[in-house]
């Protein structure tokens, strides 16, 4: 038994946020899977429940006509493995999907619900970081949309306002067109494990040289993070090893790593250093540059 | 007084009409209510993946699924397997190749691996190993596990 007091299963997304705005005390919940185990563990009580399960469609993956592809907030970590869309164009993504929890949670965890906890070690937050993912908010006034980078605001904390549902996770030809990109999972079990420290890199490469370099760690601050001294290093820089090893030493300096008793501090700087280079190393392979020795 | 919602769902191809408490988990419902007891109940929080059961043929804890949330949905819990007195390809694997030792993981290993079996996809060693990861076993040491369900995949 979870300790919950009311649960609303509202069938349209209009529904939906009337049902928010009449009731502040109503709490989101999505595939479940952070929300009822934190009840699980006590750690709200009486829970007032705002189900998004029953409204159809806010679980679409698309590419929009200026070639924007559309992630609705609903879609399952399976789902978004499993489609063709992701595969083609953001290969990266189904790679950070597929390392969630385990099968069954993949078929029930919602991308949408991985960003809105907040959580330092969400796999899917990392890459949506390292794509400049926008994130679509609806509220009653109107729609909003905000840059991920600007949507986190501590270990579990979103700036999602009160009102406010996630409907969309948007990803601009831009960012993802001509790329190559590598999500690195690090953590002790192969499977149904959380990360010890994410790294998603995405970049293109042209003549030998890096452009467009992006580098987001996971679990190496209070929130997901973007390398930007690493970043602005590597533009233009000719891929070679002493290059990819230099960015790597770079990333380590965006990092706020600190220990736990999943990992020292000083662990996790040798794991952002080392991984952002196998990471990058990857990432220039997959977007057709010379996979360096 | 909590609340409660009255559900329709499918289990194992029969129909069942309900009254549900709102806090109660599809585990809670199947097992003290419906008398599934296949479904095993483990960690409780989505890691072992014992309360494994299928909903309209994909495979989730039902630790961590409410009850209300099975409204209108169709059901396969390990007694639904078995038709007409006849054990599944995947349940004869698993005897087969001696993957059932105190057979408390069973259940929901054999769900995923029909769910596997349905899916029409071909699977990699490594891809098999990824997609059974969400159970633990504390017995067999997996690799019984694993011949069986690659058995099962192959001989489609």
């Amino acid at each position: 038994m979870f300790d919950i007091l009311r649960i609303e299963k509202p069938e349209t997304l209009e529904a939906a946020l009337k049902m928010l705005a009449d009731n502040p005390n109503l709490k989101i919940i999505a595939g479940g899977t952070d929300v009822l185990i934190r009840m699980h563990n006590g750690s709200f009580e009486d829970a007032e429940l705002l189900s998004l399960r029953s409204i159809a469609g806010m679980d679409e993956i698309s590419i929009l006509e200026d070639g924007t592809i559309s992630i609705g907030a609903m879609a399952t970590f399976a789902q978004i493995f499993r489609s063709d869309i992701i595969n083609e164009h953001l290969p990266v993504l189904s790679e950070a999907a597929v390392s969630v929890g385990g099968p069954q949670i993949r078929n029930m965890a919602t991308i949408g619900g991985n960003i809105c906890n907040g959580a330092v070690s969400a796999d899917s937050a990392t890459t949506m970081f390292a794509y400049d993912a926008a994130l679509k908010l609806i509220s009653p006034v109107g729609t909003r949309t905000v840059q991920i980078g600007d949507f986190y605001a501590g270990p579990g904390k979103v700036k999602l306002l009160p009102g406010e549902i996630l409907t969309e996770i948007l990803i601009s030809e831009a960012g993802y067109k001509n790329t190559g990109g590598c999500y690195i999972k690090y953590s002790t079990r192969k499977a149904m494990d959380i990360a010890m420290l994410g790294v998603s890199a995405v970049c293109k490469v042209s003549g030998g040289k890096l452009s467009d370099v992006r580098i987001a760690l996971g679990v190496a601050a209070p929130t997901p993070i973007r390398c930007s001294e690493a970043e602005a290093y590597a533009e233009g820089c000719d891929n070679t090893r002493e290059n990819l090893k230099e960015i790597g030493r770079y990333a380590v300096r965006a990092s706020k790593a600190r220990d736990s008793w999943r990992a020292s501090k000083a662990y996790r700087e040798h794991l952002i250093e080392i991984l952002t280079f196998r990471a990058l190393k990857e990432a220039v392979k997959r977007g057709g540059g010379v996979d360096i020795e | 007084m909590s609340e409660m919602k009255k559900i329709s769902m499918i289990v194992n191809d029969k129909v069942y009409s309900l009254e549900v408490d709102i806090r109660e988990s599809l585990l809670e419902v199947l097992r003290n209510r419906l008398h599934f007891t296949g479904v095993k109940q483990g960690c409780s929080v989505g890691e072992c993946g014992a309360c494994t059961v299928l909903i309209n043929g994909t495979a989730i804890n039902s630790c961590i699924f409410l009850a209300v949330w099975a409204d209108g949905k169709r059901i396969t819990t390990i007694e639904g397997v078995s038709k007409d007195g006849e054990l599944s390809k995947v349940q004869q694997a698993f005897i087969n190749e001696g993957a059932v030792q105190c057979g408390f993981c069973t259940p929901g290993l054999v769900l995923t691996t029909t769910a596997l079996t349905e899916s029409g996809r071909k699977y990699s060693d490594e891809e098999i190993k990824r997609e059974i990861s969400g159970h633990l076993c504390r017995c067999t040491g997996y690799n019984k596990i694993f011949n069986a369900v690659k058995k099962v995949l192959n001989d489609q």
